[in-house]
């Protein structure tokens, strides 16, 4: 196959060439950065959140008297525990994907010089760290001397068990274990390290602080009271907690159940993350239509060159060209100008990802995109000029006699 | 020669069905996609007072005594009790209004339903007339009941449709936790977005605003009697110091309510800047504040971009649609291209037989303004579609979302003029055909 004719050919039409090219250029920008932003969306939703989602379901109260809290606390957990299949019922402050109940900012000295960041305390009975399924990878559980009054929002001093993401944000490279750290008058020691522990919600910061989080083992009492979490068999879990929403209505008729925030942790992590699923799906629906009217710009245009050059095509397959030849012609006329597409597509796919790095906080566009999106417009091309192309094959010998 | 032209349009249209159908899907493709966006950035990002908001102003003082080391010197979002109070009590403003949200247990006592959550908005009478709030039954308290610490409450029209099927309550009692209140007011349905006087700390929010366009509370009490009402379920925004166990939250060292005055000229906007200048020195003077000279005025439009209150994911939604607008575009001027150049016989013949070039371009441009239109009816309803399918979304505006009179006349008006634009180049070409060149491959 000879490249000069097809060169020579799209030199008389440079202003159709030119835009084919700018559009796919423009395609591929989009095309690249969507796929990136779907990617980056979708892999926030595969976060570990370190707890057995599965098995577990938490009851959210609201609208008692917080001098009653103590009392409210043994009503709930005794009467919860009665349901059948309930293996375990525990009072928390908080868990992943939930509301936010204790977030502060934490220092790692006790001047509060040196700011930590901002994170969340899992506040919880001695039940809660077996029933959320924690893995630990460092130091050790808390055990029952660990679990302490609490008269103020935090215990005055407590052995936590942190996130490995934590503890790799606060002292990068060190061991953690024995570490310390403050919330004001707050004292906290790092006693263990789980694998994954994720807060209700990321915070100031974006979706790289969601892990920051700190399980804190303290007694029940006023300041932690109305969230509990229940575990059961993932197979009994729906029914386990219908009958614990039906329950409290008996046992503590003097609360308001949260029927918003009381779910099991599968349904919370479903809507937690259904914004970036929405997202995820516009942006699929953005890159279909994009792909279709760029095809659809393709066969318009290669129709109208078949069309004017018919005569042109005649006079080939009169003097002795394939239909094979004719197919392959338009197929690398294709190919060329989605090539010079591509290539200004490339530079614009990266200018482009530059805007996102600086407005939207996008982490930078990895080069192996390139080639894909490259992969997908020339196969794109492909697609798109063989039905104009097989048409032009199709052109007789006998045109060029006519008319002439 | 209009009317000529748009017939000469229709026929060239007709003749090639399949370009004409790919040029007008593209238009209202690209049209459709880009209006769908536009028209949710434009509910979201529009001013929630128009004709009113550049009379309201947010004033923040910085009550924080921790030297901040890395204090970017911008006050907390909201303000201390104290100094609410204190600039509320002044009344230097022409109107002024203290709020703040919480939540408590609600009951109707002459209604058999079970108890349930409700938000509570704590502010004072001004707070309707300044905002404009439309009452259905009844009326606001009086200046007076912000004194007295009435127990009063005005309630929105969603709770008085739940409660009272939508009657008249003006009257009745409601048992808010463990206080029976009376019902003054009745709110019309209202439904500002954003809901204004309630946006604080977009600047923390990493761009996931959307709680911002949540629906106004379900009650309204005065501040003063709303405090001892739901005593213990206020929340702070914030705190510089953490507060002692047990210490109400009006002594605390927290930030929790917000302010809101109305100045009805440029010269009382600076008066008022003076005055919460000389109470932040007052304070200091006191001994109670430490950065003095940290005190603001934004307006309410100034307050809201600056916690950019429009979502960013809403945001990059409308950047993508443009982008996929203008290759939808560049599209259409590859097949106008294509559609004119194929018409370059009959045009050789218009230009021999006296057409001026103008007269040509005229003709082409024409066309393309009609191809604009169709594309324009075809985006209009793929608007419709998209709008429909915002609202199925799990937002919190997407009860907002709608398509208003200035959205519909955008749509048309975008169509038609996005294809003139994209008819340009190629009618420009069609008008420098050379009429002797054509006139001999006829």
């Amino acid at each position: 196959m000879q490249i000069k004719p097809v060169f020579v050919a799209l030199r008389r039409h440079r202003l159709a060439t030119l835009l084919i090219a700018l559009e796919i250029a423009l395609a591929c920008a989009v095309l690249c950065n969507a796929c990136f932003l779907i990617v980056t969306r979708v892999q926030q939703t595969r976060l570990d959140s370190g707890v057995d989602e599965a098995a577990l379901a938490t009851i959210k109260l609201t609208g008692y008297d917080s001098a009653n809290a103590i009392d409210l606390n043994a009503r709930i957990v005794s009467g919860l525990r009665t349901i059948p299949g309930m293996q375990a019922v525990s009072v928390i402050n908080a868990v992943p994907f939930g509301d936010h109940m204790s977030t502060a900012g934490i220092t790692l000295d006790a001047a509060g010089q040196h700011f930590g960041g901002v994170i969340d305390f899992y506040l919880a009975d001695p039940v809660a760290f077996k029933a959320l399924g924690l893995q630990l990878v460092a130091g050790r559980a808390p055990q029952a001397g660990d679990y302490q009054p609490m008269t103020a929002f935090l215990p005055n001093s407590a052995d936590v068990v942190i996130s490995r993401s934590l503890a790799e944000h606060l002292w990068p490279g060190a061991d953690p274990l024995g570490k310390e750290f403050w919330c004001e008058k707050f004292h906290f020691r790092v006693a263990g390290v789980v694998a994954h522990l994720a807060r209700p919600s990321a915070g100031e910061g974006g979706p790289g602080t969601i892990e920051w989080a700190a399980f804190t083992p303290v007694q029940p009492g006023p300041n932690l009271a109305g969230v509990y979490l229940l575990r059961a068999d993932p197979r009994d879990l729906p029914r386990v907690l219908r009958d614990a929403r039906a329950a409290i209505a008996k046992i503590a008729p003097d609360t308001v159940l949260d029927s918003q925030a009381s779910q099991t942790i599968s349904e919370l992590r479903l809507r937690y993350f259904r914004q970036d699923r929405a997202m995820a799906g516009m942006l699929i629906g953005v890159i279909v239509a994009l792909l279709l009217v760029t095809a659809l710009g393709i066969v318009g245009l290669a129709s109208f060159w078949v069309q004017q050059r018919r005569k042109q095509i005649g006079i080939r397959r009169a003097i002795g060209a394939t239909r094979g030849d004719i197919l392959h012609y338009f197929q690398t006329e294709n190919f060329l100008i989605v090539t010079l597409g591509i290539v200004l597509g490339m530079l614009l796919a990266y200018a482009l990802n530059l805007l996102l790095m600086t407005r939207y906080e996008l982490p930078r566009l990895p080069l192996y995109y390139l080639p894909i999106g490259a992969l997908a417009l020339w196969l794109l091309g492909q697609l798109a000029v063989l039905g104009p192309a097989l048409r032009a094959a199709a052109v007789p010998p006998v045109v060029a006699t006519r008319s002439v | 020669m209009f009317g000529y032209y748009f017939d000469l349009a229709i026929r060239s249209l007709k003749r090639n069905k399949v370009l004409t159908a790919l040029m007008v899907l593209a238009i209202a493709v690209g049209i459709g996609a880009s209006m769908t966006t536009l028209t949710v950035m434009h509910l979201l990002s529009g001013d929630p007072l128009p004709g009113k908001s550049a009379t309201l102003f947010y004033p923040q003082v910085d009550p924080s005594t921790s030297p901040d080391p890395d204090h970017d010197h911008q006050p907390f979002d909201v303000l201390d009790y104290r100094s609410a109070m204190e600039l509320w009590g002044a009344h230097r403003a022409d109107r002024q209004t203290l709020v703040t949200s919480s939540s408590l247990r609600l009951t109707a006592p002459e209604v058999n339903l079970p108890p349930l959550m409700a938000t509570m908005l704590s502010t004072t009478a001004d707070f309707f007339p300044m905002f404009d709030v439309p009452f259905e039954y009844g009326g606001s308290w009086h200046a007076q009941d912000d004194e007295k610490r009435t127990r009063v409450a005005v309630i929105s029209a969603d709770l008085n449709r739940r409660l009272f099927g939508g009657a008249n309550s003006v009257g009745r009692t409601l048992r808010l936790k463990n206080s029976d209140v009376r019902i003054v007011g009745v709110l019309a349905s209202w439904r500002p977005s954003p809901l204004f006087y309630e946006v604080a700390g977009g600047r923390f929010a990493s761009g996931e605003t959307a709680d911002f366009y949540a629906k106004p509370e379900d009650v309204y009490m005065p501040f003063a009697s709303s405090l001892e009402v739901n005593d213990g379920g206020f929340q702070p925004f914030t705190c510089w110091h953490v507060p002692d166990a047990g210490a109400k939250l009006q002594n605390s060292p927290c930030v929790w309510v917000a302010l809101w005055v109305q100045l009805g000229s440029a010269v009382k906007v600076s008066d008022y800047r003076r005055f919460i200048a000389d109470y932040a020195a007052q304070q200091k003077a006191l001994g109670r504040f430490v950065h003095a000279d940290n005190t603001r005025l934004p307006s309410m439009m100034e307050w809201l971009d600056f916690n950019q209150v429009v979502p960013s994911d809403v945001r990059l939604q409308t950047w993508l649609a443009f982008a996929f607008l203008l290759i939808c575009l560049f599209n259409t001027i590859g097949l106008l291209l294509a559609k004119f150049m194929r018409r370059a016989g009959e045009i050789g013949v218009r230009r021999a037989l006296g057409a001026t070039r103008r007269a040509v371009l005229a003709q082409c441009m024409v066309e393309a303004g009609l191809i604009g239109l169709l594309g324009g009816i075809g985006g209009w309803l793929l608007t419709m579609i998209g709008l429909w399918l915002v609202r199925r979304q799990p937002l919190v505006y997407a009860d907002l979302v709608h398509l208003d009179a200035v959205m519909f006349l955008t749509i048309f008006v975008l169509a038609v003029l996005a294809s003139m634009v994209a008819g340009l180049l190629p009618a420009l070409r069609a008008s420098r055909i050379a009429p002797g060149l054509q006139l001999k491959t006829l």
